[in-house]
């Protein structure tokens, strides 16, 4: 039977289907794992973004890992809140992203209004470290990202948006 | 203005509206249930529509980052009108899920507001009515997330994350195109003055809003008001825009009397799921 110990390990090998170098636990959607007396284990997610199509991936996935590890049986919860934030990504999963490409989050915004027509700090690159980039578009390739593009050595790359 | 001209009642000519002798509930009637279940369903409605307009753009962006942009704004409303439509279903006790409450309703039981059902136009025409509902919107979530119903309140913190970077995309595309060429600013400029009649409805109160104070959800218009007011204000001047007069609103979504564009849009919407019942992809 898996212990509590063994099933979040196992959860943490999961990866992010679209951003596969970090896991979901890293990315922080993981709430809590917990093993019933039976041995079937509830994992309870949040999502990143309402409408992020790859949820359902994530919990295919997660279900597939802990079955495959002997779990009798898994119960996928979805939780809204507290709502997610990119705080809740570590240090190392941080800097897996920029060896990635993918210019890591800053600090999320504090809750309440926001100042429209903000002056914006260039994201570093994270090919080059340059700061001398350019927002493209605050919507990128997934809900989660957002297009810059390096002036210093010329390349695009992805930033992981402040959430 | 004349009150004629004032607040008028969609689809319902002057005599039509006061029939007191006959039943109200009829065929076309407005049928309001629970306020509860009325008031997610106004919430859900409007994100649903509004999330399948800005669907309508994906492969005909004028750009390739703003096609981008517009499905991911529309992924974001649509995913919160799952979640606001699943607890429709869920205080409603009638098994219906959000599939059944987006796929299998027709237009008279949809309760989103006017305005974003209006069609698509051109860029112009999609960002004002976005930007005129972002400013709207946030200021909603913000007000949900710290009321008394939880459940709600979950959504409304997840949601008004997610609007904020709506607003900013909006208002800065209006202010671009407004701010912009002789040509962009004519055409901004038109469907401001073309949405505005539609704005009135984010504003009006009625029985269900009063009711669902009981489950600790107040929405109050009149605090909103002027705080939408500030927002729309600041980026019109940004914008060089002139703000439209308040005369000729148009209100009734929020009963089911909507205008002709959302019965075609639910076509589109709806028939894959009814042509093919409890299919799955």
């Amino acid at each position: 039977m898996l212990t509590q110990d063994d099933a979040l390990r196992i959860v943490g090998t999961v990866p992010d289907p679209e951003v596969p170098v970090i896991s979901v636990v890293e990315l922080g959607i993981v709430r809590d794992v917990t093993v019933a007396p039976d041995g079937g284990v509830a994992v309870t997610i949040t999502p990143t973004y309402s409408g992020c199509p790859a949820m359902r991936e994530i919990e295919r996935d997660i279900t597939a890992a802990l079955t495959a590890a002997g779990a009798p049986r898994v119960e996928l919860r979805t939780v809204l809140a507290p709502a997610w934030t990119t705080d809740w990504i570590g240090p190392e999963a941080r800097e897996k992203l920029r060896r990635y490409g993918i210019a890591p989050p800053g600090k999320a915004e504090p809750a309440g209004l926001i100042t429209l027509m903000r002056a914006r700090t260039p994201v570093p690159c994270p090919w080059c470290g340059s700061r001398d980039t350019e927002l493209r578009s605050e919507f990128g390739s997934t809900a989660c990202k957002a297009i810059h593009v390096c002036r210093s050595c010329r390349q695009p790359f992805d930033e992981f948006k402040a959430f | 203005m004349s009150a004629a001209h004032g607040d008028e009642e969609l689809g319902i000519a002057a005599g039509e509206a006061s029939a007191g002798t006959r039943p109200v509930a009829g065929a076309r009637g407005p049928d309001l249930g629970d306020p509860l279940v009325e008031c997610l369903l106004r919430l859900g409605d409007d994100r649903l529509i509004l999330g399948h307009r800005l669907s309508e753009w994906c492969g005909h962006g004028p750009i390739l980052e703003e096609d981008i942009a517009l499905s991911n704004l529309a992924l974001d409303l649509i995913g919160q009108a799952a979640s606001l439509l699943r607890l429709a279903g869920e205080v409603e006790g009638r098994g219906r899920d959000e599939d059944a409450l987006a796929y299998f309703r027709d237009g008279v039981q949809f309760r989103n507001c006017l305005l974003v059902e209006q069609p698509n136009g051109d860029f112009g025409v999609t960002m004002v009515r976005q930007f005129l509902f972002d400013a709207h919107s946030v200021l909603v979530w913000e007000a949900l997330a710290a009321g008394g119903h939880p459940g709600l309140a979950a959504v409304a913190g997840k949601a008004l994350k997610e609007d904020k970077y709506h607003l900013r995309h909006s208002s800065e595309w209006v202010v671009r195109l407004g701010d912009g060429t002789a040509e962009s600013h004519a055409r901004v400029q038109r469907a401001l003055d073309d949405l505005w009649r539609f704005t009135g409805e984010l504003f009006r109160r009625d029985a269900v809003d009063e009711a669902v104070a009981a489950h600790g959800i107040a929405l109050d218009a009149a605090a909103i008001r002027p705080r939408w007011d500030a927002i729309v204000d600041d980026v019109l001047a940004r914008a060089t825009l002139v703000r439209p007069a308040d005369a000729g609103m148009r209100h009734g979504g929020r009963t089911g009397r909507h205008t002709e564009h959302l019965g075609h849009l639910l076509a589109t919407m709806q028939i894959v799921a009814r042509s093919h019942p409890g299919a799955a992809w």
